[in-house]
Formats: structure tokens, C-alpha cells, sequence
């Protein structure tokens, strides 16, 4: 992890963005407006907010899977489409997302074969990223045979094979159980730390954003707006993290700004 | 593991076989004791029991091992059957190929462009309401014009019916992938054939095979059907019309050459499941 912020490069800028569904027709929404956000490489970012604040809305605009009604998005210096048309970042969904009729190696592969790499180039990557995942011993196990974690953890691997710079998360933990949920959370870190990979992840979890985040993006709803931005720092993290005074600190600053946010 | 199933589902065919002529026995035997009602009634019986509307099931069975005169060879029943349903079995692969490709043509299409969808799913639709029996002798027409054998005309039919299955089934396969999938493949910047590959097909293939299997069963109807309506010189529907018109004579004639029909339709049926297994159940993936 890179201490020294001063000189890093922008992940992704957001200036003055808005979202609107189904413009000029009665059942218009109003998702996002006036998003201003800065994502610092190297950064771990989580979105947070109540349901409809346009958390997982704000993300598709970075994954440039949905256009900004105004505003602009830029991703490492480049239009949001510009990055996505070059790889710029890997997606993992609240549903693991793997294809059933694929093992594990080849989901992984999935993102290498669509690239065009070679059968050899692309064993050894799904070997690596198995290994990174923790998951060797499944390669040629298929999705259905894996638990939910296990499935998540592959949908990482996938989403990191071909080494992107940023990794969006949308709520990935969301239908985990408790138990799992932390034990992923760790994992993450420790891979977030390995790798060096910039994370914006959407949560609706208060503690998981406090453990995971080097700062909690806090929206409010009707319309989707930041309400904040809370800076944690607990330094490197273990399960014992959870029993700090600084976690408890750092959950109850989150769970404060979401509370002035309904009462908002 | 499998050959346990396998054996158990031999065994319930078998014993299915065996209460089904129970059952035709037992009903003959009763209609025979009571001329045709039922026990201790004045009803009549929906279906009577003399020896021309009901054979004794041996009969019908010792009739396949029977020699038949066809032509100038004589041969034993099974093996003129046999013949017979090669031919058939050849039109209905035909038609099932020929369907299955322009089912999924037009579901890839209706995938591809909504309007397409909009406009020619009510056709499709449409196109199985038409009778069969109408349609056949103008396909058949057609073809002979041109100069085609019958076997052409008799495999569009079988087209005609075998199409139906698929492209419907085919176009909720395709479009059967969560969102999630679709935005993933998106994210890889994968293009629209990239994704058709590597995501719709492959999702649609639980849907598709149903299909096949009704598809392939339906090929058999209509190549059947297709015979009987323009009457060729071969094939299972020219057999079942012969023995139609000497069904006074010998019934068990028609009745053996129905249990040909119906074996054809559970032949081919297999070969779509054995290509299932083939396809998706090979490897240890599990599907829904």
C-alpha cells in the first residue's frame, strides 16, 4: 500500500454529474444530482446511503454501464467509455454471476478468452489468480458445487484476471452470511493490499464500510446526492480490528451521517 | 450410478408394458362375458371388444414376427417395418435439422432486432394454426413442380411443424440471462456476437432441448402425416394406409405397424436426450 496520496493520479473524477430515468415521461427519476467525487488511486471507497439513494446507479456511471444525463465522468484521466472499451476496470455483482457451464478456471478465463489470449497464457493467469483467491483445489470444480463465498471469491479472480487498475463492487457481500461476510472482508484487504487495485464498493452495511474503506461516501436519496464524505483510517486491518475502540469510532461517524440523512 | 437408472428406467418401461396389456386383456375379456357393457348395467361399453376392434395383444405381437408378401420378397414383419421407418426416420431428420436451424435463426433475429420480435412472433403463431393435412399436398405440390422427390416436400412438412418448438423456446433461452450477466459481458466490452456465444447460447440450452425433444417427436408426426396426405411409395404412413384399408381383414396388421410409429417417436426421442447428455450433463455441472 502507498502511503504518499500527494502524487497519485486521479482513479476517477466525477464533475457535476446527474442521473435521470426515463426523461420527459411520467414515471421520471430523479437518481443522481450534482455528483461531485474524487477516487484517489490506490483508494478504497465504499458507497453507502438507504435503499433508492442511487449507490448502485453511481457505480454504473463509473463502469460507464449507464450515461450521465449531464455532468461528466472520467476514468483514469479518459471518458468513462474510453476506459471501460479498454479494460480499465474488473465488476463483481451482489450475484456471484458465474456461468454455470463453465468451471471454475474457465470463468475465470472468461475476460482472457474475450481479450483473445492464448490457452497457455490463460491457464497460467486463472492459476495465479486461484492461488490469490485461495481456491487451487477447486479449479475444476463448477459454481453450483461452491458455496456462496467460495462463488464470490471466484467472481474476484475473475474480475482481476487481466490486472485492472479499479475494481467496482456491487454490495458483493450483500447475500453472504454473517460469518462468511467477515472472513471475505478480510480477504478482500488482504487482496486490495497484494494487488494495489483501486476498490469503489456499494454497501448498505455500516460496519462493513467502516472495516473495509479508506473513506465512506455517504448519499442521500430523492435525489441521489453526497451527503458526505467520512475519512477512516484503522490501518491495517485483522478480525481483531472489529473489537478496536478506533472500529467502534469509525462505525458510529458512519451510522451518525446515515441518521442525519433520514432525518434530512 | 447412471446404469442403476438406466436399468430401473428399462424396468418401469417394462412394467408398464406388461399392466397396459393387462389392462387390454382384462377389459376384452370383461366386454366378452357381458357383450360389450358394463358389468351388471344396461351401458354399453365406450369401446367394443370383438377380435376386429381389439386383437388379442398376442396376436398383434405374434403379427410382427408374421412374414408379409411385399412385392416380390417375403419378409418377416419387423424387418418390413424397419424398412419402412428408415425411410421416415431419414424425411424426419431432415425436417428436425432444417426446424431446429430455422428456429434458431429466428430467435437469434426476434434477440436481435425487437421489432422482429413484434412482428413475426404472431406469424409464428399463426403459421400452427394452418391444418396440416391442408398444407401437406400444396407443400408436396410445390415440390413436385420443381421436381423434387416426395421426400423433399415431406421433410418441409416436418420443417414446417419442428421449427415451432424451437424458435419460441430458443428466443426465452436467449433472453433468459439475469441482467447482471448481460452488463458483465458489457463490461468486457464484449461485442453482441461475443455475448450471443459466450453467455445466450449456452444459457438457452435448459430451454432448448425440451424443445428438441417435442421438436423431434412433432418431426415424426409430420413426415407420418406428410406420407399419408400425398400418398408415397414407402415410408411408415404408406405402411399405415395399406393396412388402413385391410383393417377388416387384419387389424393387427395397423396395430403393429402403430407400435412401429410410436417406437420411431421414442427412438428419436432418445437420440435427443442421448445428445442432451452429451452436451450438458457430461461434466459435473448441475443445472437449475
Amino acid at each position: 500500500m502507498i502511503e504518499n496520496s500527494e502524487n497519485l493520479e486521479e482513479a476517477v473524477s466525477i464533475r457535476a454529474a446527474d442521473k435521470v430515468f426515463n426523461p420527459d415521461s411520467d414515471n421520471e427519476v430523479q437518481a443522481l444530482l450534482g455528483i461531485d467525487l474524487d477516487i484517489k488511486e490506490g483508494d478504497f471507497i465504499s458507497l453507502i446511503g438507504p435503499s433508492g439513494c442511487g449507490k448502485s446507479t453511481l457505480l454504473r456511471l463509473i463502469a460507464d454501464l449507464l450515461v450521465p444525463t449531464a455532468g461528466e465522468v472520467k476514468v483514469f484521466g479518459k471518458t468513462a467509455n474510453q476506459a471501460r472499451l479498454d479494460q480499465d476496470y474488473g465488476m463483481v455483482f451482489q450475484h456471484s454471476g458465474l456461468f454455470d457451464w463453465r468451471d471454475v478456471s474457465a470463468n475465470i478465463e472468461l475476460p482472457l478468452e474475450l481479450k483473445g489470449w492464448s490457452k497457455a497464457d490463460r491457464q497460467a493467469r486463472s492459476r495465479e489468480m486461484l492461488e490469490l483467491v485461495r481456491l487451487e483445489e477447486f479449479k475444476d470444480h463448477y459454481p453450483r458445487q461452491l458455496s456462496g463465498g467460495m462463488q464470490q471469491r471466484v467472481s474476484i479472480a475473475r474480475a482481476l484476471s487481466f490486472e485492472p487498475r479499479l475494481l467496482l463492487m456491487d454490495e458483493p457481500f450483500g447475500a453472504l452470511d454473517e460469518m462468511t461476510r467477515e472472513h471475505m472482508q478480510v480477504e478482500l484487504l488482504r487482496i486490495w493490499r497484494e494487488t494495489g487495485t483501486t476498490v469503489v464498493f456499494v454497501t448498505h452495511s455500516i460496519p462493513e464500510a467502516a472495516f473495509l474503506s479508506s473513506k465512506v461516501v455517504v448519499l442521500s436519496p430523492r435525489p441521489g446526492r453526497i451527503h458526505s464524505e467520512i475519512t477512516v483510517d484503522l490501518g491495517s486491518r485483522s478480525d481483531q480490528t472489529r473489537e478496536d475502540p478506533k472500529f467502534f469510532q469509525a462505525t458510529t461517524e458512519v451510522r451518525e451521517a446515515l441518521r442525519a440523512v433520514e432525518a434530512s | 450410478m447412471t446404469k442403476r437408472k438406466a436399468l430401473r428406467t428399462a424396468l418401469t418401461v417394462l412394467v408398464t408394458l406388461i399392466l397396459f396389456v393387462l389392462f387390454w386383456e382384462g377389459y376384452k375379456w370383461m366386454g366378452q362375458q357381458t357383450d360389450d357393457h358394463w358389468p351388471g348395467t344396461g351401458f354399453g361399453l365406450p369401446v367394443s371388444t370383438d377380435d376386429l376392434t381389439m386383437p388379442h395383444s398376442g396376436d398383434i405381437f405374434k403379427e410382427l414376427t408374421d412374414d408379409i408378401r411385399a412385392g416380390r420378397e417375403t419378409l418377416p414383419m419387423t424387418v418390413y417395418l424397419a424398412k419402412k421407418a428408415g425411410f421416415t426416420f431419414l424425411e424426419a431428420a431432415i425436417g428436425f435439422s432444417l426446424g431446429v436451424i430455422v428456429g434458431l435463426v429466428l430467435a437469434i433475429f426476434m434477440l436481435r432486432w425487437r421489432f422482429a420480435e413484434r412482428g413475426f412472433l404472431p406469424w409464428i403463431n399463426v403459421s400452427q394454426t394452418v391444418p396440416l393435412i391442408a398444407l401437406a399436398p400444396i407443400v408436396v405440390t410445390w415440390a413436385r413442380l420443381q421436381g423434387y422427390p416426395d421426400m423433399v416436400g415431406i421433410s418441409l412438412i416436418a420443417t414446417y411443424l419442428t421449427f415451432f418448438p424451437v424458435a419460441v423456446s430458443g428466443l426465452r433461452g436467449l433472453q433468459s440471462p439475469d441482467s447482471s450477466d448481460v452488463e458483465l459481458m458489457h463490461s468486457y466490452a464484449a461485442s453482441w456476437s461475443s455475448t450471443l456465444i459466450k453467455l445466450r447460447l449456452p444459457a438457452a440450452r435448459p430451454f432448448l432441448f425440451p424443445a428438441f425433444k417435442l421438436a423431434a417427436t412433432l418431426s415424426v408426426v409430420g413426415s407420418i402425416v406428410g406420407e399419408i396426405s400425398i400418398g408415397t411409395k414407402t415410408g411408415l404412413g404408406r405402411a399405415i394406409l395399406d393396412f388402413a384399408q385391410r383393417y377388416a381383414v387384419w387389424p393387427e396388421r395397423l396395430y403393429s405397424s402403430v407400435i412401429a410409429a410410436s417406437l420411431l417417436g421414442l427412438f428419436v426421442f432418445g437420440l435427443v436426450n442421448a445428445a442432451e447428455w452429451l452436451v450438458i450433463k457430461r461434466g459435473r455441472e448441475v443445472l437449475k
